[in-house]
């Protein structure tokens, strides 16, 4: 018996991404089940979500060489306060979240504005799958093969005025859809903001899905911001609101501690966090276990790594000051 | 049933059952570990080494708690037999923080010692933790009977006193590294004041009906 279950987590952890597999995996799983009586076992391997599969997503060279966490890594270690403030709440809990009908609100200094279907936002542009990196604040960092567009090319659309100096961007407040909004561990809304040209910058992304499938809930349905080179909790997800602003917008963790959290937040090895060293990072692959137990732990690299793309974006800038 | 057992008999499986016991975080723990990489299951999440460090923090802070609550139990429920079993259970809390300790320095910092002294020079929760286990480890091996003679039991209860010290310390370590969420601590906070002032209450009333 546990030789047959042996044989099944291999399975899942080498093919996870395609949706053959993961059904594959379910009936192996059942006959494996079946075979050995353990009817309980399927429950323990389930895939995270029933993912719907995005068309017509044209392939990058965006992280080519990179090794992507697995569908159910990606999917079961959230930071979702929105969904409870452990790791695995989010997968738990955000089924109470509805991302379809979904609108977002163009607002600001723009001479197009107003609140706009998701399909209206996304459906112009071609959908692009990139893997980047992501590194948490936390020390830990995870590969995520993300299906979107360049948040620079949607922003566009709306013509920004000459006064459009900042990006602010807000998450859904829905004390039925996000049910742990109604306890105190975040000010809500979740707000997150990006100066101009962070924005347009060819790099950040409006994501809508994961490893080629819609985005799943608890990863920030429907839409979320991707900013690969600052830390992970500047992609805010859920995102009902965008706005075109003159001043620097507030932005959460900046407001819950301004001393540990900068408005920037780029991914800097040498700034530690006050409480932990940022040099080096947990890779996260979806594996658990001893061999996540065991998996080296990289080295942080300045910017996340993508450091020729963005480094000229602070070209004379204090980065030590300006985390 | 009617077998009567010694005082002796009594207290020894009562012993082995609060071994027992205190034995099964960790249990949980392996068995938690043992599932994720054999079954497939996430029950440590997808980072272990994170989640492992914070489970033994909490274990420890919580047996600590425990050892705190012997004697108002005691005292409460007219058994003096407990305080057999809280030497036991203060080396177990010190077990935990052994296996703390360890967890963050060789799983998480993988043997770095370099970092380890930084983080101890440069980081207040990880200075009060590190104080915190020189505390523990001077209770511990001064916890043997012999050690108890040597010191002399007025020296030795003053020693022992430095408990109320180190739960407010595990507390404040703890909630120095919390980033949202204070639920827990706040559970663990109050559980140390009210068995911390009890100690107040009854050092008062002594001192009155004396």
């Amino acid at each position: 018996m546990l030789i047959r279950i042996k044989k099944a987590s291999d399975v899942k952890n080498s093919e996870i991404t395609s949706k053959e597999a993961i059904i594959n995996r379910r009936a192996f799983m059942t006959a494996a089940a079946v075979a050995s009586g353990a009817a309980l076992l399927p429950t323990f391997v389930r895939p995270a979500f029933a993912g719907v599969r995005l068309e017509n997503v044209k392939k990058t060279s965006w992280g080519e060489a990179e090794k992507p966490a697995t569908l159910e890594g990606i999917t079961s270690h959230n930071n979702f306060y929105e969904f409870g403030t452990g790791k695995s709440d989010p997968k738990r809990n955000a089924h109470t979240l509805k991302p379809k009908p979904w609108t977002v609100e163009i607002a600001g200094h723009a001479e197009k504005t107003g609140t706009f279907g998701l399909d209206d936002l996304i459906r112009p542009h071609q959908l692009e799958e990139r893997i980047y990196r992501m590194r948490c604040v936390e020390a830990w960092s995870m590969v995520i093969p993300w299906v979107g567009i360049p948040l620079g090319d949607v922003l566009k659309r709306f013509n920004p005025t000459s006064k459009a100096k900042y990006v602010a961007f807000e998450t859904l407040v829905d004390h039925q859809q996000m049910p742990m909004q109604r306890s105190p561990s975040l000010p809500w809304p979740y707000l997150e903001g990006l100066r101009m040209d962070e924005a347009m910058h060819p790099l950040s992304l409006l994501a809508v899905g994961i490893h080629g499938e819609v985005m799943p809930n608890q990863n920030g349905a429907p839409v979320r911001l991707v900013v690969p080179w600052k830390y992970g909790f500047k992609g805010i997800k859920s995102i009902v609101k965008i706005s075109f602003v003159e001043k620097q917008p507030p932005a959460t963790w900046n407001i819950q501690a301004p001393s540990e959290y900068g408005f920037f937040s780029n991914v800097n090895p040498e700034r530690s966090h006050p409480r932990w060293s940022q040099a080096r990072e947990r890779v996260i692959t979806g594996e658990g276990g001893v061999k996540a137990l065991f998996t080296p732990r990289a080295e942080t690299k300045m910017f996340n790594g993508y450091a020729e793309e963005v480094a000229s974006l602070y070209a004379g800038m204090d980065l030590f000051n300006n985390y | 049933m009617a077998a009567k057992f010694s005082q002796k008999t009594s207290r020894r499986i009562f012993k082995l059952l609060v071994f027992l016991i205190a034995l099964l975080p960790l249990a949980w723990l392996a068995f938690a570990l043992y599932s994720d990489t054999a079954l497939g299951t996430r029950l440590l999440t997808n980072d272990p080494v994170q989640k492992l460090d914070r489970e033994l923090g909490d274990w420890a802070l919580i047996l600590i708690i425990v050892t705190l609550a012997v004697r108002p139990a005691r005292d409460i429920l007219g058994m003096n037999e407990l305080i057999a079993y809280r030497r036991m259970i203060g080396l177990f809390a010190f077990f935990y923080v052994v296996l703390h300790l360890s967890s963050y320095m060789f799983l998480n910092l993988q043997f770095n010692f370099g970092e380890f002294l930084a983080d101890v020079a440069k980081r207040p929760f990880i200075t009060i933790g590190v104080i915190n286990f020189v505390l523990l480890a001077a209770m511990a091996a001064t916890s043997t009977r012999g050690m108890i003679r040597r010191l002399g039991g007025r020296n030795w209860r003053r020693l022992h006193m430095l408990i109320y010290g180190v739960s407010v310390l595990g507390l404040i370590h703890f909630i120095m590294m919390i980033r949202a969420d204070f639920s827990r601590p706040f559970i663990y906070g109050g559980c140390i004041a009210v068995l911390l002032g009890y100690r107040l209450w009854a050092a008062r009333r002594k001192r009155i009906t004396a």
